[in-house]
């Protein structure tokens, strides 16, 4: 179990150090970063709906309050930027056990609509408290300085985004491969059996929800500091659904389909603009193509079809 | 002694009454039954004991404690542990990482500790494998530990759900119907299966059509119809008693109280 983990981490560690050298511009960087920065988010997501198998239609309501962290922490309260992530992360989590002690509750369908309603009000909160966030327009964020050291640059968030990523993926599957991680499964197939058997299933819950917005808040203040701006538009509906898609096509319940969901769907769109008109439509075309043909998600599908070669 | 009791237990859905008054007292280390026809109100009565339902009316006593109303994971936590008539399995698990999360009161859990696995999780995982292991063997299915749960048949995942609960190491283990769905080899294998849970001093509670292996097995047998006790006894005392065998001949024809009784 744990060497088949290493074996996975190094994988990723040598595709990270490795692709950069095939990046002929500053621009690959950029577009890489922001694949790790959702990696992380959809790391997180993954854990509640591919593992615990909650869904969260409002995850970028999380991804909102980590990038107002980091842009009101330092402009307002005097918080350094590296403060203000740990403290919008707190705040994160803080809602997310609020929010979710009543949702969590609510199964299926119903439980969507009611974290969706809960992103919606995030977006709305920092749309008009206009005073405190700017508004729609949003935002500056000001630049992340750790011990004297500004970072800044496409190539230098690439790096930063990639380790928090691997960190993020190394305490995800700590987390799946522990009680907790087997108590989330458990309640994914049964509640009913997983209670009579001792799981507190409400508390397992949401543990797992607060955790997923951890995930999300970091992710959304890399997003800010790495923008150098932000606007609401971060916690939009577009935004939490985008989590999710990346979550449902890297595969539920697999820490490398996260990655590869979120490289899928950011790197897709940005490749697909040189068909100009047809953009929308080829990439939608391409997303039902991939969840037809793969699934199971990509990673998972991959997998499985791999094994069946082998015996 | 008694360690699982029911003291004038009623519940009632949309007006019927599921079960009615029922008061009953498990003896510590014995095998009690629960039997009548289709619709009597067992299942009821077992949804009840293990916390998914709350009376209406009515006492639940555990190892001298009024649990009346306690949640299913409070009871479990307390040492009351039970199988499902139509199957509760994790598919997408294994077999033995089913049964380790019968393991999950056993073992301390800090969310901590689980981020960031320290050593102290490892040598845990360790020893809940181990003991899921030993109870899978306990049933058979030590073969089967590394296959998807849902690639065994139903008669293994009968067995692995008893396995499932054995792992929490109960003092009480409520059976619903493990013989149901099993061949007749399946059904004699599970003799052996609960006699030796019994013999490692846990209660056995259990719900069975399966008259030959009620009959077997059973140090007492309580009888329900329409969600009343009909009697107890032994299996003698209750073969021979005259309500008995005519609810079953009312509901289920001769053949079947005949063989069942017979």
């Amino acid at each position: 179990m744990l060497t088949h983990r290493l074996a996975a981490l190094a994988w990723v560690a040598a595709i990270i150090v490795l692709v950069p050298l095939l990046f002929p511009s500053a621009y690959y960087y950029r577009v890489g970063a922001l694949v790790f920065i959702f990696a992380l988010a959809a790391t997180g997501l993954n854990l509640l709906m591919g593992f615990a198998g909650q869904v969260s239609l409002g995850h970028a309501g999380f991804l909102g309050i980590g990038g107002y962290a980091v842009a009101i922490g330092p402009t307002y309260l005097g918080s350094p930027s590296w403060l203000s992530i740990l403290g919008g992360a707190a705040l994160s989590g803080l809602v997310a056990f609020l929010v979710g002690k009543p949702i969590l509750r609510l199964k299926g369908h119903y439980l969507a609509v009611a974290t969706l309603g809960f992103g919606v009000l995030v977006a709305i909160v920092l749309t008009n408290e206009a005073a405190w966030t700017g508004g729609p327009d949003g935002m500056s964020v000001p630049r992340l300085v750790l011990f004297e050291w500004r970072v800044s640059g496409s190539q230098t968030w690439y790096w930063v985004a990639a380790v928090t990523f691997i960190v993020g993926a190394v305490l995800a599957l700590n987390l799946i491969d522990s009680p907790t991680g087997r108590a989330l499964k458990a309640i994914h197939d049964s509640e009913v059996a997983s209670s009579v058997l001792g799981v507190d299933v409400a508390r397992e819950k949401l543990v797992v929800f607060v955790i997923s917005a951890i995930y999300a808040s970091v992710a959304g203040s890399y997003l800010a500091l790495f923008n150098g701006h932000v606007t609401p538009d971060v916690s939009g509906f577009l935004r939490s659904i985008e989590l999710v898609a990346m979550v449902v096509l890297g595969g539920m319940g697999s820490v490398a389909g996260s990655l590869v969901g979120a490289a899928v769907l950011v790197v897709l769109p940005q490749t697909l603009t040189m068909l100009h008109d047809y953009e929308h439509m080829v990439l939608g075309l391409m997303l039902m193509g991939f969840m037809i043909f793969l699934r199971q998600g990509i990673v998972p599908s991959l997998a499985a079809a791999l094994a069946r070669r082998r015996t | 002694m008694t360690i699982l009791e029911a003291e004038r237990l009623s519940i009632a859905f949309g007006g019927v009454r599921a079960v009615n008054e029922v008061s009953l007292a498990v003896p510590r280390g014995m095998v009690f039954s629960i039997i009548g026809p289709n619709g009597a109100g067992k299942t009821t009565l077992f949804n009840l004991f293990s916390g998914l339902y709350v009376p209406l009316e009515g006492r639940v006593r555990f190892a001298g404690e009024d649990v009346t109303g306690l949640s299913p994971d409070r009871l479990a936590r307390r040492g009351l542990s039970r199988t499902f008539q139509n199957l509760q399995i994790f598919f997408r698990m294994t077999a033995l990482e089913n049964v380790m999360v019968g393991r999950h009161r056993h073992e301390a859990t800090g969310i901590l500790s689980d981020l960031l696995h320290l050593p102290s999780v490892g040598r845990q995982n360790r020893r809940t494998r181990e003991a899921a292991y030993a109870a899978l063997a306990r049933v058979g299915l030590e073969g089967e530990a590394v296959r998807p749960a849902g690639a065994l048949p139903y008669g293994a995942l009968k067995r692995l759900e008893i396995a499932r609960g054995l792992a929490s190491e109960p003092k009480v283990l409520l059976l619903d119907e493990p013989a149901a769905g099993c061949n007749p080899v399946e059904t004699r294998e599970l003799d052996g299966v609960i006699r030796s849970i019994v013999k490692d001093g846990v209660t056995v509670v259990l719900v069975e059509h399966d008259m030959r292996l009620v009959m077997n097995v059973s140090d007492r047998i309580h009888v329900l119809a329409n969600g009343r006790t009909l009697a107890e006894g032994t299996a003698t005392e209750v073969r021979s008693n005259s309500a008995v065998v005519e609810a079953y001949l009312g509901i289920h024809g001769s053949q079947e109280a005949a063989h069942a009784f017979g």
